[in-house]
């Protein structure tokens, strides 16, 4: 039953991301040449709806429909991880237009093309995990 | 007439709140930390792609994440059946001339043809936008252990160091290629 929600999620998420222009290389351009307020609003927002609800979950004790406390572990901090990966994904999110979410979303919106960039960004996640020891974290 | 907003695109005000809902639904069903670029890895070791260390785990126990994006591929399949936007996407005046300037002509869809189609896929400009921009795409997001949703978005409603540092990164390598990289490679369509 939890895949079949899960599933559910991903549908609302991939139909948002759509209807926002979020998965379109023209407002990921534009994002970065500082010309329109469009992914800042939209990303900014969602932080403050995100910090917000967690807040609220956690200071009420909140539960999973499962019965768990809801208390998200924070992602560790790993500086140099964080930076150079940071900078190489940056290198990507502007050269194919999309990030991982957006990656799916343009498949499912007609361009197949897409489905090369995936495929070869599985081949960058085998490359990380042949090099990882030797990166610095 | 619902039918009619929603084939409307949808503005920040709407469409950033939406997202943000993404966190505490997915915690609040699942009891999961929202995030995408991990099913890369999910999908890589279902595949068996590689005997490394990294893969050497349950990853049916993340079934719930490729459920997740797949779900994300088909929510963009129902919307372009169902509520598919009309007009073109709504860049800024001052994007399209820029582009235009740099050569694109076409802005109908939500990327340029002359760049992401597959009668394109042996341009160099297009083998540098979709297989080095998949690949960066991939390994940065692992090796920053997460994307756009796990450390923008989920990381930072945390107020974790880690994601803004992914964040900054983001942003420079972004920065680098939009400004300096991207009227090179749009010269070689």
């Amino acid at each position: 039953m939890k895949h079949i929600y899960a599933l559910l999620l991903g549908v609302l998420f991939g139909g948002i991301l759509v209807k926002a222009e979020v998965v379109s290389w023209f407002r990921i351009q534009e994002m970065f040449w500082f010309q329109s307020f469009h992914m800042y609003g939209i990303i900014g927002s969602a932080i403050a709806v995100g910090a917000l609800s967690i807040w609220i979950m956690k200071r009420f004790g909140a539960k999973s429909i499962n019965g768990d406390f809801i208390n998200p572990s924070p992602k560790p901090l790993h500086k140099k991880a964080n930076l150079f990966g940071g900078i190489i994904f940056g290198l990507g999110w502007a050269l194919t237009g999309a990030c991982p979410g957006p990656l799916y979303a343009l498949v499912g919106s007609g361009y197949g093309i897409m489905l090369v960039a995936i495929l070869s960004a599985m081949l960058g996640v085998v490359a990380y995990g042949h090099l990882k020891d030797k990166l610095p974290h | 007439m619902m039918l009619q907003i929603l084939a409307e695109p949808w503005p920040w005000y709407i469409a950033g709140p939406a997202i943000g809902l993404m966190v505490p639904l997915l915690l609040f069903v699942l009891n999961k930390s929202f995030g995408v670029s991990s099913s890369l890895k999910h999908l890589c070791a279902m595949c068996s792609v590689s005997n490394a260390r990294f893969f050497k785990y349950d990853w049916k126990k993340e079934t719930w994440n490729l459920m997740f994006v797949f779900g994300v591929f088909l929510g963009a399949v129902l919307v372009a059946k169902y509520v598919p936007s009309e007009s073109l996407v709504g860049i800024s005046d001052a994007t399209a001339e820029k582009l235009s300037g740099m050569g694109i002509t076409d802005f109908t869809g939500l990327m340029p043809e002359q760049l992401f189609s597959f009668s394109h896929m042996l341009n160099p400009a297009t083998l540098i936008s979709v297989v080095l921009g998949g690949f960066f795409v991939g390994f940065g997001t692992r090796y920053a252990g997460g994307c756009t949703s796990g450390h923008a978005i989920m990381g930072l409603s945390q107020f974790s160091l880690g994601s803004l540092v992914a964040v900054i990164g983001f942003f420079i390598g972004g920065l680098f290629v939009s400004w300096i990289i991207l009227p090179s490679i749009l010269s070689l369509i």
